[in-house]
């Protein structure tokens, strides 16, 4: 009985030992580079805490979503740089998922030109480097385009030229009004889909969600319209001469050509590793599924809505999460063209001003690890829902 | 007149076909004369029926030669691959069409209008690219701002490397062994000594000198080399049964996981000397390795986790009940089943490693991409830009395709022999 206890014990001093010694080597590590920062901040005469987050920025920067300028603060500043990198990872984030769920479909498709050219497109733009992109399409593409006064113009309520991207600025009266009934058209869907789900479930009655859905949606805001006060007017961009030789848009809402490169890039570049994910959910799917479904008399659209996507959006989100994540890190590069991002706002320009390298720095990373996470968790939910419900 | 009104089929291939494949190549020959030598052939028809022509004409050629079981070989072939109903062949009528169009001004500016010869930027005169940028300026895109006199020392290490890899692959097992551990224990310090130099009367070249691809690569080459182990040990600890080192390899990961490299690199310029005693200086090439090597070593960590998960327990039961210890099982049973599992993340891992190499311009080295961007605004060769980078798409996409095309190889070959 002694000897077993004592080979308990000893297991545990084993396991105990190990641990020990590794907190205690990350612990010195720490205690090291504080004591060490500490020292160093000392003799620069700054002391470590955030009040500088309050003081007067005095910087410019060149594209914002909120009213910012020089006298707003470094908080405001930091703000400005965390919306213009949730902007950029948004717009991405959307055009990369119709970009790859299509090219991902067309690498299956049985027509071999286009499954060729989306193989190809696949293989060119996942093995060049995102900065490299960023480059081209900023440096090169872009640059490439006409002054403003022989814009591309679409239709005359859009230009596109080297200065940016000019399109017709939206001007709201009540739109509180407005986006309450958006919502309340949602609501309203979401109670029509359970109710649909609960007649199917219950008596087998086929109701037409997409179809009422959608109408609900276009007549609920349209009631707002005609009765509501609720209004719309466009305000066109228009060329305006400065000076004999300079001319610029007046009106209008200017998409600057730093953000047009980075949605470019980050949008083709991401969508290559979304189609790669489609591709593997949709040949995921076993072929027996298929068959199963059409031999109950799905058509085929119902065998894609019904058996085919629930069953490979299971294997295409986990992966695509993944990718989300890395678009949103690597709209961070956007500090190497100059979008006025998180990166180059803060941990650019006002570390330059401020000298605070540690809390800048770890306030610019505890953003992205938030973001990071946050976007995490939604998905790990997302999953949950999509996971199969064992009856 | 009943034939010609009915349905293609076998019965009338003999008139259908015919006209068909006509239509098809009057459509197509229509776009290639308008591309190629911007000759409108069905100009006198109206502006809109003469724009959508080509595509009228070869989508009712394409109906008439979609014949089922045709019997004629190549027939059955075309339709089943590229016309099998009314909108794959518009499909590939368009995708022809576009390809056809953008041959020429692709080959105009690639090639044909190009300029190759000349020294400066005034001898490019045509339209197209002004490969004479290039031609100029390669030496520094390969060599970065290391002196001329001293790029045989750069030449020297990698063409060591090359013949060491080239006559370890002829080699026997026996004498393979030792090439690889010289390769990868020896080598890496003999060479960034010969590249830095400063003994062996060699003459000393500071890290900032350093760029172009040859920074590229070897920053890759140390990044891969130390990120391997560390990551393998940061999956090993994320596996611990000891809850200590079990969560501080998650925090670790994690961390490194939830960051964009840029903020990394950010963090070795400005934050990690603060870190450090009042005076001492780490070179600036060493801090840009240690965060790419980290940065990695957690993605590392992440792939080869999910090939220790791969594997069945009885393999770690078995392994035990053997009277393995922890590091006997793990390195002699376990990671050479996990790692083989993994060999397409692990690749994809160290792809990723090469594509980032590009942002260390965040400190100010400058590879490949950024020895471009300061060529680009020399005053002497302004609006260079789209070359420089067409160029350097190249180069990262010859290396990266090679890359992935070696590790599907591989994995092919190591799962043959399971």
């Amino acid at each position: 009985m002694s000897l077993k206890k004592l080979n308990i014990e000893n297991k545990k001093i084993r396991n105990l030992i190990p641990q020990a010694l590794t907190v205690l080597a990350l612990l010195s590590v720490i205690i090291y580079f504080a004591t060490n920062a500490q020292i160093n901040m000392g003799n620069r005469g700054i002391s470590f805490g955030f009040g500088f987050l309050n003081q007067e920025a005095s910087f410019d920067i060149t594209f914002s979503m909120i009213e910012y300028d020089g006298s707003h603060s470094y908080g405001r500043a930091f703000l400005v740089g965390l919306l213009n990198t949730i902007l950029v990872s948004v717009i991405g984030i959307f055009f990369a998922t119709i970009l790859g769920v299509v090219v991902g479909i067309s690498r299956l498709s049985d027509n071999y030109l286009i499954a060729k050219v989306a193989e190809w497109y696949v293989e060119i733009f996942r093995n060049i480097p995102l900065i490299l992109q960023i480059f081209f399409w900023y440096f090169a593409a872009l640059r490439a385009l006409p002054l403003p006064e022989n814009g591309i113009s679409f239709y005359d309520i859009s230009f596109l030229t080297i200065k940016g991207w000019y399109v017709p600025k939206f001007i709201w009266t009540n739109f509180n009004i407005f986006l309450l009934s958006v919502i309340a058209a949602f609501i309203a869907i979401y109670f029509i889909y359970s109710y649909a789900t609960k007649q199917r479930e219950q008596f087998g009655k086929q109701i037409p969600t997409t179809i009422i859905s959608l109408v609900t949606l276009i007549l609920i805001p349209l009631i707002t319209f005609l009765f509501l006060g609720v209004s719309l007017t466009f305000e066109y961009p228009v060329l305006k001469q400065l000076s004999p030789t300079v001319f610029t848009y007046a009106g209008g809402v200017s998409i600057i050509p730093e953000l047009i490169a980075l949605a470019l890039a980050l949008s083709m570049y991401t969508a290559t590793f979304i189609a790669e994910n489609v591709r593997a959910g949709i040949l995921g799917v076993g072929k027996g599924q298929k068959e199963a479904a059409a031999s109950i008399g799905l058509n085929k659209n119902q065998i894609l809505k019904l058996v085919v996507m629930p069953q490979a959006l299971r294997i295409i989100i986990p992966p695509t999460t993944n990718q989300y994540l890395n678009l949103t890190k690597n709209s961070s590069l956007a500090a190497a063209i100059a979008y006025p991002d998180i990166v180059l706002v803060f941990a650019g320009t006002a570390l330059m001003q401020t000298g605070r390298a540690i809390e800048i720095i770890s306030i610019t990373m505890l953003t992205y690890l938030t973001l990071s996470i946050s976007i995490s968790i939604f998905m790990n939910w997302y999953n949950k829902k999509m996971a199969i419900k064992e009856k | 007149m009943m034939n010609l009104i009915a349905k293609p089929s076998k019965a009338n291939i003999k008139t259908y076909v015919p006209i068909g494949l006509f239509f098809v190549s009057l459509s197509f020959l229509d776009v290639f004369v308008n591309a190629f030598f911007n000759l409108n052939l069905m100009g006198f028809l109206p502006s809109k029926l003469n724009y959508f022509l080509p595509l009228i004409l070869g989508f009712i050629g394409f109906y008439l030669i979609r014949i089922e079981f045709s019997g004629v070989r190549f027939l059955d072939v075309l339709n089943k691959n590229i016309n099998s109903n009314n909108l794959n062949a518009i499909l590939t009528l368009f995708t022809i069409f576009i390809i056809i169009k953008s041959i020429p001004p692709m080959l105009d500016w690639f090639i044909l209008e190009a300029n190759f010869a000349g020294n400066s930027k005034d001898d490019c005169t045509g339209d197209g690219a002004c490969w004479v940028f290039i031609k100029v300026w390669f030496n520094r895109f390969m060599y970065g701002l290391y002196p001329d006199a001293e790029q045989w020392r750069i030449n020297t290490a990698f063409l060591i490397l090359f013949a060491i890899v080239g006559i370890s692959f002829f080699v026997s097992e026996k004498l393979k062994k030792y090439f690889i551990l010289f390769l990868v224990f020896v080598f890496p310090f003999l060479g960034i000594k010969l590249i830095s130099g400063g003994s062996f009367g060699l003459e000393y070249v500071e890290s900032a000198a350093w760029g172009g691809l040859s920074l590229t690569f070897i920053i890759s080459a140390f990044a891969i080399l130390f990120c391997f182990p560390i990551g393998v040990i940061l999956a090993l600890g994320r596996r611990s049964s000891l809850p200590a080192i079990k969560y501080i390899s998650i925090g670790f990961i994690e961390l490194w996981r939830g960051v964009p490299l840029i903020t990394v690199l950010f963090m070795s310029a400005v934050m990690f000397p603060m870190f450090l005693p009042d005076g001492t200086f780490i070179d600036k090439l060493i801090r840009v390795l240690i965060a790419i090597t980290l940065f990695e070593a957690a993605y590392m960590a992440e792939v080869v986790r999910g090939g220790l998960q791969a594997l069945p327990k009885g393999q770690y039961e078995a392994a035990k009940s053997l009277g393995m210890g922890y590091w006997r099982m793990n390195a002699l049973i376990i990671l050479p089943q996990a790692l083989k599992l993994v060999i397409p993340g692990i690749a994809n891992t160290l792809l990723a490693l090469v594509k980032d190499t590009p942002l260390i311009f965040v400190v100010g080295l400058m590879e490949l991409a950024g020895m471009i961007g300061l060529a680009k605004t020399n005053p002497k060769w302004l609006g260079m830009a789209m070359e420089g980078y067409v160029f350097a798409g190249l180069v990262f996409w010859v290396i990266c395709y090679a890359m992935s095309r070696y590790s599907q190889n591989l994995e092919k070959k190591l799962s043959t022999e399971r």
